[in-house]
């Protein structure tokens, strides 16, 4: 029997290069997108956390007698905290969780490329939560009779698709710093979750803020992303919004190349640092 | 039930609790850490009515919701760090089977390891008020407070928060970690239906009664009322209540949410050894 596993060993076919890339991706993602569904709680508080939150500054925003479209920003500020909670919690501080669990040092040995893993994790956390995302939308716009005027939906996909790629880029940067951390990862992540939501304007728009604390949080991808959708789909979205749509679409793609490629050289550096460290498998509860 | 055992159970996971939320950094930022949450939340609800209303902060609107969402920092404090607690010794550190089997009392435990967070959620609730007087033209003038009514309020409010929680901390030991907690969870629903940030003539007439059987909706106007009486009384959702009986009303509930967490304990701590769920670990 013993025989039997070690020629089959031997004899599978070496997957490398490319190849071995895209099916750690696949495997990473396997598990965000199969295994998150399978636990209809996780699928229930993904959309009743948000929805609260929606509900209660929906109704703060009707007892100060605000204008309607104000709910419409509320109800598309409150999808996009699902994006931001998955990356801070399934992102950033994941390989915190998985040195925790045991399976980074694991990740480490096995001869794929840990940007793939990260990368897996993006894709796969994207897609899951996406269709929370859209969940939220879809019910916060029934209950609130929402209504929405798309100025352009190339323009939309496109702000949309660089503004998660960019979140997601961001989030693979900031795990490999993670990589270092251990108890305090929980309470960072736990840190980075109102004050985001208030400088970012997920609940208001952004143009509110100070102009310098509104360029200084374009740095987190929602921020501009978040604008951007407003003036798309809100026909008083434009008067309300930061920046032109098209300036607002050439900065995220700055921050794609930056984060994308930070990550990467991040990655590589932390790994490194936490190996001579010995930070792997270390335990500081 | 002896004493002593009560005392020193409470008092050890005052101590514990303390340590384990605080000693992962540095004491500046960890001060750093408490101060920028609570600010940023309470920032979001000025920012949203300074840009609807021009700052209008002499509208009675404004120090309703602001003293609301200060005090509300209490429930999610005193409910999710009482319900933590379980979670945290189970699957994380994975010491609630060594605590079971050591001679303390563990409801009081639980409720103990609350206390780290009410005082955290203190100073959280000071440093807003204080924001609040100094920045946003709050009318809070402390000479004017009815600190008895105050005093007594926060007293009874607390004992009824710790009550939620340790009905919530005995469900939790009976489910799994999931990755939102109960008590969050729990506190994010109250948010919505106890007029923490809005008066409750706002929600659906439906909805209203959720928040008229919640304690939380006449501690909430309890404080409001000891610190800042005419802003209350400028809403009318409780406004044929007097102070008094607002009070009642709030130790009935206390009372009654207490016998619930009394048996809700029982019965979920028996099915839980029953079941084998004290040394549960579900690793999500």
């Amino acid at each position: 029997m013993q025989s039997d596993n070690l020629l089959a060993l031997s004899t599978s076919k070496k997957v490398t290069g490319w190849k071995l890339f895209l099916k750690t991706v696949i495997a990473r993602a396997y598990p965000r997108i199969i295994g998150q569904q399978r636990e209809k709680s996780w699928i229930f508080f993904d959309i009743f956390m948000p929805m609260l939150a929606v509900a209660a500054y929906v109704y703060v925003y009707r007892a100060i007698g605000a204008p309607e479209e104000y709910v419409g920003f509320v109800v598309i500020g409150g999808a996009m905290t699902a994006f931001w909670m998955n990356v801070l919690w399934s992102m950033s501080s994941q390989l915190y969780w998985e040195k925790e669990q045991g399976n980074l040092a694991l990740y480490i040995m096995a001869p794929n490329s840990m940007m793939a893993i990260l990368l897996g994790m993006a894709v796969g956390g994207l897609f899951a939560t996406t269709l929370r995302a859209v969940a939220i939308i879809v019910l916060g716009s029934l209950m609130f009779h929402v209504q929405y005027t798309v100025a352009s939906f190339t323009q939309l996909l496109l702000v949309f698709f660089l503004a998660m790629t960019a979140l997601y880029g961001m989030g693979m940067m900031s795990a490999s710093l993670f990589l270092l951390l251990s108890r305090e990862a929980w309470h960072l992540s736990n840190l980075a979750q109102e004050p985001i939501y208030l400088v970012s304007g997920f609940y208001f728009p952004i143009k509110s803020l100070n102009f310098w604390v509104a360029v200084a949080a374009s740095f987190i991808p929602l921020t501009l992303g978040l604008d951007a959708m407003r003036q798309l789909i809100f026909p008083s979205g434009a008067a309300l919004g930061f920046l032109d749509v098209k300036v607002e679409i050439g900065v995220l793609l700055v921050l794609c190349v930056i984060f994308l490629a930070g990550a990467k050289w991040l990655l590589d550096y932390m790994e490194r640092l936490a190996i001579r460290e010995g930070r792997i498998t270390e335990s500081r509860r | 039930m002896n004493r002593s055992e009560i005392t020193r159970s409470f008092v050890m996971a005052t101590w514990l609790g303390w340590q384990v939320e605080s000693n992962w950094t540095d004491p500046f930022l960890f001060a750093i850490y408490v101060i920028i949450k609570p600010l940023a939340n309470a920032a979001i609800l000025v920012v949203m009515y300074s840009i609807i209303t021009g700052g209008d902060y002499h509208s009675p609107l404004f120090p309703y919701i602001y003293l609301g969402n200060a005090f509300y920092i209490y429930v999610g404090a005193v409910m999710a760090g009482v319900s933590w607690a379980v979670i945290d010794d189970r699957e994380h550190y994975k010491t609630l089977k060594y605590m079971y089997i050591a001679p303390i009392n563990i409801p009081f435990y639980w409720l103990g390891r609350g206390v780290s967070r009410f005082l955290i959620g203190t100073v959280a609730v000071i440093i807003t008020l204080g924001a609040g007087v100094l920045f946003l033209h709050l009318p809070l003038d402390l000479t004017q407070v009815n600190w008895g009514l105050f005093l007594i309020s926060l007293i009874v409010g607390v004992t009824m928060l710790a009550m939620m929680g340790l009905i919530l901390a005995s469900i939790t030991l009976m489910v799994a970690h999931h990755f939102f907690l109960i008590g969050e969870a729990v506190a994010g629903a109250l948010y919505l239906f106890s007029g923490a940030i809005f008066p409750l003539e706002v929600l659906p007439v439906w909805l209203r009664p959720i928040g008229y059987f919640m304690p939380i909706t006449y501690w909430l106007e309890l404080m409001r009322r000891s610190l800042i009486g005419e802003v209350a009384e400028a809403f009318p959702t409780l406004s044929q209540f007097s102070n008094l009986q607002l009070l009642g009303i709030l130790l009935g509930l206390t009372l009654l949410f207490a016998l619930i967490a009394i048996l809700t304990f029982r019965w979920c701590d028996h099915r839980a050894r029953e079941l084998g769920l004290i040394d549960l670990v579900s690793n999500y």
